[in-house]
């Protein structure tokens, strides 16, 4: 078995905006099984790192235990990783973000990390709606304890040891919805071509961006009896809207015709054209997002793409009005108000 | 595009560039493993097979390999495919014991040789074990023709090459030398079943008509003779100022050879610029860092005569003009002449072609430009049983084209001999070897060197320049082999997809580290080149495309920078990629 890549790239690879080329945003050689979804999960993204030009230092990848929590290693090699307890992702995540808000947080867990142990943490993340990427790379299973059902595992859906799952599944993107976060999506890894939009989108929305990356475990999920493998996904997947992701300062240049395309102006200046499938359904409407999601349950679908996003929903930081530069570049006179200022506060508790 | 049709012997060929770029499709990664393995005698059997002459070619090949290798698309520099045999030829165990058994009750069928150059020793080694009688006449003294008597000793010691001319002559040639053949029908009127005219491109153009040729006479030389006459010993000293016109390997060889005997002064004079020189850039390497100035742009004028002695020469200087069409051609500029003194002039400033012991009456049709009209593929002449090859046959190439010629026309001899059809030829003997090795693991070795090619040491300059016999290149040590075998990347272990496993997870588009793989939309071969993840631009390199899959796209892939490196193999979970060695064997003389 390869324990490193080539380090020869293809001579014709192109560098992008900020001088890096893709192989600066990948990490060491995946040790996860052959096939994985998150392997593709993770190149998708690496691929849009490099589209998006960011610099590898400004990122921060935090993860909790799992396979999924194993991916950091596997890409952006040159950015900030901390890999925490089981389940505790968002409260590392929130201590860093509050301590340096400047920086691109993507917080990389799995249906387990998320849905089971991590599940408190994971609510409360998402109705602070802190500034924060969270992928959640969706197997329905336990892989790294070889295969057990976990809680998105939807019912009647079995595994490589054949027992139906018995238990209701928890949607996490409905969950989302309902929690308070700001941005949230359903992907494949078996699709990059709306994968990477998804992702290039979620870096550059303030607030907690969620996405629901289901991906296949080729080990212990992929039968035919399973609703999370490659061929059952690829059977039952409907599309909310395809969508392009324009960033800042580039002309949105694809027309479409009337009522089927929509504009969602990001933070950053950034635009999500939208190219819908309906033109009754609309992206910001969060009753409609769930509306959806159930009507195309109901009918044995599964419903990915963009699937709510709400630009007015403040951050955390905006919630608690914090300082808006971060913590390290803070000195004794901008924390000490001073000798003056004391006094006058002493004098108003006389 | 239509999905590849692997079974194609020819597809696969193709990835393995080196093998593919040689005349005689020689094994290289192969023996390349051999090598790396230490085992030095299977190397040399493999190359022996293929090229016959693997420690002269380790020297002086032309190495059309080299410029194909894979590598030179990765990074800058092809492996040392070339050293690399010689390596194989340095370290093999003395012995004999690869070669045929050469029946010693004869077929019956009786063959000449008309030359002993490289090509008429490949048709003798190939016929020899079917039970041919093979005679074999030469000129010279010794077999080997032009490698004999133009390739200088610093380059290729006169050892090695008798040690791989004499095992073919061992295994039972009778040989006729010093032999002069000045009329080929005295030859056939001795009865032979074929003929074999191996005869090279013994002519060295002269410059007739300059100015002061015949009265410089003395001192002006044909390259080619020259460097015979230095072989011999006839010539054991030059002019203390030399100067070589023409920018080939034979004026490489001329001034370096000229710099040995003494010469105070060498220089090269090229008519056209130094990037159009037909030397082979190693050896222009090789004769400027011996300190020899290379003067390009300068045509020759004449020869400077003073009171009945060569003194130097005039030239005009060229430029390079492109026409209307593009096309770009020489042309003088309006500068005065410019006078180089000398005292030896030394003309390698081309070679050609001559059959003067060839009577019309034979009935050998020839070309216009005095060549033999021959079928292409059999080398056969416009009389049945007389043959061609090596410079002979399609005018100056070089000694790995000959031997190629050579293996063709013994498969066209002996089935010429056997009455059957000479285009009904025997195909290549190919297979497909797995490398899997458990789970992850592979039989050959998958890492991909980031070693830079290794240089050849040499002994030093100033002390071969006083011994022409000194042999300049030392060849790599076992260990620098090795590491330069390393460097090899493999190409004749294929990946071969099979699309009714995939279940079309990404994982080697996600793996590949030069973006080679593609799941993509189909189209045609223009467009489908335009749209893989990195535009596939070199189009003399193929794409691998795979029968439409369950989501109605296909795989591509792009053969162009593949490092065969297996990752794709590895990370694919249903075994739908295979690395899989593929060994591609010419036919040659007697196989079905």
């Amino acid at each position: 078995m390869s324990t490193d890549r080539p380090i020869f790239r293809h001579p014709q690879a192109t560098k992008n905006s900020a001088g890096f080329s893709r192989k600066d945003y990948e990490g060491a050689i995946s040790t996860l099984c052959a096939g994985c979804g998150h392997d593709s999960a993770t190149n998708a993204i690496i691929q849009a790192c490099f589209e998006l030009a960011i610099l590898p230092h400004r990122v921060v990848k935090m993860s909790g235990i799992g396979c999924s929590s194993k991916t950091p290693a596997y890409f952006l090699g040159r950015s900030h990783g901390f890999n925490s307890v089981h389940g505790r992702m968002p409260s590392i995540a929130t201590g860093a973000n509050m301590a340096n808000r400047d920086l691109l947080y993507v917080g990389i867990s799995g249906d387990g990390d998320t849905a089971s142990i991590g599940m408190g943490q994971f609510a409360h993340a998402l109705r602070r709606n802190l500034n924060l990427t969270y992928i959640c790379m969706n197997n329905g299973c336990y892989g790294l304890t070889k295969g057990q059902d976990s809680a998105t595992a939807d019912r009647g859906s079995a595994g490589k040891k054949g027992v139906p799952n018995p238990y209701s599944a928890i949607d996490l993107c409905e969950l989302a919805i309902e929690l308070g976060a700001s941005y949230v999506a359903r992907g494949f890894s078996g699709d990059k071509q709306q994968l990477v939009p998804l992702i290039k989108g979620a870096f550059s929305h303030s607030g907690l961006a969620f996405i629901d990356v289901i991906s296949p475990c080729v080990t212990f999920n992929n039968t035919s009896t399973s609703t999370k493998s490659y061929e059952y996904v690829r059977e039952h997947i409907d599309s909310t809207n395809t969508f392009d992701f324009i960033p800042l300062q580039q002309e949105i240049l694809a027309h479409y015709p009337e009522g089927t395309s929509q504009d969602v102006l990001m933070h950053d200046g950034s635009v999500l054209h939208l190219h819908k499938a309906e033109s009754s359904k609309d992206v910001t409407s969060r009753r409609r997002a769930v509306d959806s999601l159930e009507e195309e349950k109901a009918k044995g679908r599964l419903l990915t793409g963009l699937l709510y996003v709400n630009q007015d929903i403040m951050e955390t930081h905006d919630i608690i009005n914090s300082t808006l530069r971060p913590l390290n570049t803070l000195k004794e006179a901008d924390l000490c108000p001073g000798n003056a200022a004391l006094k006058k506060i002493m004098e108003g508790l006389r | 595009m239509k999905p590849t049709d692997i079974n194609n012997p020819e597809y696969f060929h193709k990835v393995i560039d080196c093998q593919y770029a040689c005349p005689s499709h020689t094994p290289v990664p192969e023996y390349i493993r051999m090598i790396s393995q230490g085992k030095y005698d299977e190397a040399f059997k493999i190359n022996w097979i293929s090229n016959v002459f693997p420690g002269v070619l380790g020297r002086i090949c032309d190495r059309p390999c080299e410029p194909a290798c894979r590598r030179t698309r990765v990074e800058e520099n092809p492996v040392a495919i070339c050293r690399l045999k010689r390596v194989a030829a340095d370290f093999k165990t003395p012995g004999t014991d690869f070669l045929p058994e050469v029946p010693s009750e004869k077929n019956g069928k009786k063959i000449a040789l008309i030359g002993g150059g490289p090509a008429s020793l490949t048709v003798a080694r190939d016929l020899l074990p079917l039970g041919y009688t093979v005679d074999l006449y030469d000129n010279q003294a010794k077999a080997g023709g032009f490698i004999r008597t133009q390739v200088p000793s610093f380059r290729l010691p006169e050892k090695i090459l008798n040690e791989e001319v004499e095992r073919i002559l061992n295994m039972g040639v009778n040989s006729h030398f010093n032999y002069q053949v000045d009329s080929l029908k005295k030859i056939v009127d001795l009865g032979y079943d074929a003929i074999f005219v191996g005869t090279g491109a013994p002519r060295g153009r002269d410059l007739p008509d300059l100015p002061g040729r015949m009265e410089g006479g003395e001192a002006i030389f044909i390259g080619i003779e020259w460097l015979a006459g230095v072989l011999y010993r006839h010539i054991i000293r030059s002019g203390p100022r030399v100067l070589v016109l023409g920018g080939g390997n034979t004026a490489m060889d001329c001034c370096r050879t000229a710099k040995r005997l003494d010469a105070d002064e060498v220089t090269v004079v090229v008519r056209s610029p130094k990037a159009e020189m037909k030397a082979s850039p190693w050896e222009i390497e090789d004769a400027e860092e011996e300190g020899i100035p290379i003067i390009d742009n300068h045509s020759p004028l004449e020869f400077v005569i003073r009171d009945g002695h060569l003194v130097g020469m005039h030239f005009q200087k060229m430029t390079t003009e492109v026409d209307a069409s593009g096309r770009r051609r020489l042309v003088p500029t309006d500068q005065p002449p410019v006078f180089m003194p000398c005292d030896q002039v030394l003309l390698a400033v081309g070679q050609s072609n001559a059959f003067p012991f060839i009577e019309p009456e034979l009935g050998i049709k020839m070309t216009e430009r005095g060549l033999p009209e021959l079928d292409q593929i059999t080398h056969q002449s416009t009389v049945p049983h007389i043959f061609f090859g090596g410079d002979a046959a399609f005018g100056p190439k070089n000694v790995i084209t000959a031997v190629a010629h050579g293996h063709q026309a013994a498969i066209s001899i002996d089935l010429f001999c056997q009455g059957k059809d000479l285009h009904d030829r025997p195909g290549p003997a190919v297979n497909l070897v797995s490398q899997k090795m458990g789970m992850q693991d592979w039989i050959y070795d998958s890492r991909v060197s980031i070693d830079r090619r290794h240089a050849v040491p040499t002994v030093d300059r100033v002390k071969s320049l006083h011994d022409r016999l000194m042999e300049v290149e030392l060849g790599f040590s076992k260990k620098t082999g090795h590491e330069e075998a390393s460097r090899c990347l493999n190409c004749d272990v294929q990946t071969v997809f099979e699309f009714s496993t995939c279940i079309e997870c990404d994982s080697c588009v996600d793996v590949c580290p030069e973006s080679c793989i593609n799941f993509i939309d189909n189209g045609d071969e223009e467009d489908l080149r335009e749209r893989l993840l990195v535009p596939a631009d070199n189009t003399r390199q193929a794409l691998y495309v795979s029968p439409t899959l369950p989501t109605g796209r296909v795989m591509v892939k792009d053969e162009n920078v593949c490092l065969h490196c297996g990752l794709c193999a590895e990370r694919c979970p249903t075994s739908s990629w295979e690395m899989i060695q593929f060994t591609y064997k010419c036919a040659s003389a007697g196989e079905k």
